[in-house]
């Protein structure tokens, strides 16, 4: 939405330039991640030739390696290279088996956004009517109870509640398998027992970080004073939070889902790793463990842009919230 | 001695609440290896997994060697990694937020740009991409936290002092003609410890869970060492027994972040 001045009301131009502004800070935000990275993955102490080769290795056959991953040309030179590669598509090719990295990465990385998406479809709705319900009946047992148990949910590591689904649907119910083997589906009852485990422990973590900004949101949105007015009309708190309130913090609800549902990655990561699910975080996991550089620099570019899309989508949504409040 | 007790009584109580949790889990990093009943890594007995007894307290771990004592080893390299890792993100962060009083405004914008950018990379990433490089050792750990929470709390603190600036009482004191470093130590100062102290609480917990998920990985601390994370996972196995060497470190680590979360929340209502 870009501002035409003159032709538009003083209230979108404004939005618009704090768009355009917002996209610009992500676009620097972009280009800090890419050489980051970069700078991370190659500056820092500790040769790739010589981590490779281990302890053995003859001072020959590292030098013979660097000059075979240009680690002899200057780290601008390599960082034109690597830089300009990610950009068009090219990310390099694996230093362990040698195939393009691209290869490696897009079938991973199709599983995970499976794998994201199922967990976005299941927990955004939950998250909304447990958020929404806590504002109506604060204060009162089910708010305390939720409160109490998102609050154990998020400050608990992931793999903590991985165990313990494993324990409870694995090793107790063995209703599902404890590994995933997306190989394996041919029914949707298939499907549902092999994405169960991953998806409710994602989902419940992230369900935990919605609900509590939920209904922080909400809360703020009734300490308005139309709200007052309305509480002085006589009407039921649970009409007042859906008709009246919710109309007017449907932007930072939004805020809110995005936001939590770009913190999912943390927890992707682990969860991949312990339900074996073939996904691009534990690919990346796997690469930091053999030092396969070039595929750990794909994958953390990946994320880190999903990551910059969906903050930069939700202080979107906030800024065109805010002006649509300005202007009402 | 009666300045400290002075100093107590003016110290709120959600602050004292959440001090003395912090030391009591600082006391038993600093002591609880020194109660430890067996070295760390001697094998007592050829049950692995086994129960809780007099011999083990709290069962044995997967090679038999006795949990109780790795556990208390555990808390402790848990506890200082990331107490170290929070203290020195907080000492750059007022570092960085006196200096850039005094520095040309350029500077202090391209900090808050560089620091916008390091929040746009998820904190777990950054562990990773740090870990594939230059490896897993306690002190590469220690610095790579400190740097993935330093924007965070870079931005809070200064929105903070921004906002204690603003105050009648800083104006008050600007129109005794209080000096600077008087209206900074005994003004600006004691009003953010609160909100500060919380901060860090908020910020070790983050630290506790980052490095507990890097170690469940296998990507934090290695042995010999052995933290809370590697802890549990070295004894994933135990899972289908239900054996107390998975399900106590991790009770432990609810313990820690729980407790910890908890005690601040109750604080900010």
């Amino acid at each position: 939405m870009k501002g035409r001045p003159g032709s538009l009301i003083a209230g979108r131009s404004v939005m618009g330039r704090l768009v355009m502004s917002r996209l610009g800070a992500a676009g620097f935000s972009l280009v800090f991640v890419i050489v980051t990275i970069f700078v991370i993955t190659s500056a820092l102490p500790g040769d790739v030739a010589d981590t490779l080769l281990g302890q053995g290795a003859t001072p020959e056959a590292t030098a013979r390696l660097r000059v075979a991953l240009h680690l002899d040309q200057p780290a601008w030179l390599r960082f034109w290279h690597w830089a300009g590669g990610m950009l068009t598509g090219d990310p390099g090719r694996s230093l362990l088996t040698g195939h393009p990295v691209s290869e490696l990465v897009l079938p991973r990385l199709h599983n995970s956004l499976l794998l994201a998406g199922a967990t976005a479809a299941v927990s955004v709705p939950l998250a909304l009517a447990a958020g929404l319900a806590c504002a109506m009946f604060r204060g009162g047992w089910f708010d305390r109870i939720v409160t109490f148990l998102t609050l154990a949910t998020v400050s608990v590591p992931v793999f903590l509640i991985a165990t313990l689904a494993v324990f409870v649907f694995a090793v107790q119910l063995k209703i599902v398998p404890s590994l995933s083997d997306i190989g394996s589906i041919h029914s949707v009852w298939q499907f549902i027992r092999v994405f169960l485990m991953p998806v409710l422990t994602l989902t419940s973590v992230t369900v935990a970080q919605m609900v509590r900004m939920i209904r922080a949101c909400m809360i703020d949105v009734l300490s308005a004073p139309y709200i007052e007015m309305a509480v002085l009309k006589g009407l039921s708190p649970q009409r007042i939070v859906l008709l009246n309130a919710l109309p007017n913090a449907i932007g930072p609800v939004v805020n809110a889902i995005a936001l939590s549902l770009s913190s999912l990655l943390g927890g992707v990561v682990v969860v991949e790793t312990v339900f074996s699910y073939p996904g691009m975080a534990g690919l990346m996991v796997e690469s930091v463990a053999a030092r396969d550089i070039p595929v750990v620099q794909c994958c953390a570019l990946v994320f880190c842009v999903a990551y910059l899309a969906l903050t930069t989508a939700a202080d979107i949504v906030g800024i065109a919230s805010a002006s649509r409040k300005r202007d009402a | 001695m009666r300045d400290l007790f002075a100093l107590r009584r003016k110290i709120p109580p959600g602050t004292r609440r959440i001090l003395t949790l912090l030391s009591a889990w600082l006391l038993l990093a600093l002591l609880g290896p020194m109660l430890a009943p067996h070295p760390p890594g001697e094998i007592i007995s050829g049950e692995v997994f086994g129960p809780v007894s007099a011999h083990a307290w709290l069962g044995t771990d997967y090679l038999g060697r006795d949990l109780c004592s790795r556990l208390l080893w555990g808390i402790r390299y848990t506890v200082a990694i990331c107490m170290m890792s929070t203290a020195l993100s907080c000492c750059a962060r007022v570092f960085l937020g006196i200096a850039t009083t005094v520095t040309p405004v350029w500077v202090e914008r391209v900090l808050g740009r560089l620091m916008d950018g390091l929040l746009s990379i998820p904190s777990l990433l950054f562990a990773l991409l740090v870990v594939a490089t230059a490896g897993e050792s306690a002190p590469a750990l220690i610095l790579t936290m400190a740097i993935i929470y330093m924007p965070g709390s870079y931005r809070t603190s200064r929105a903070l002092a921004l906002r204690i600036v603003r105050m009648d009482y800083i104006t008050a004191a600007r129109a005794r003609g209080e000096t600077r470093s008087f209206i900074i130590l005994r003004e600006i100062l004691p009003n953010m410890t609160d909100p500060l102290l919380s901060d860090i609480g908020l910020r070790f917990i983050y630290a506790v869970l980052l490095l507990s998920n890097l170690s469940f990985l296998g990507l934090g601390v290695q042995p010999p060492m052995v933290d809370l994370g590697s802890l549990v996972r070295e004894n994933i196995l135990g899972m289908a027994y239900g054996a107390p060497a998975v399900v106590v470190p991790t009770l432990v680590i609810a313990l820690l972040t729980v407790g910890i979360n908890l005690t601040l929340d109750r604080g900010r209502v």
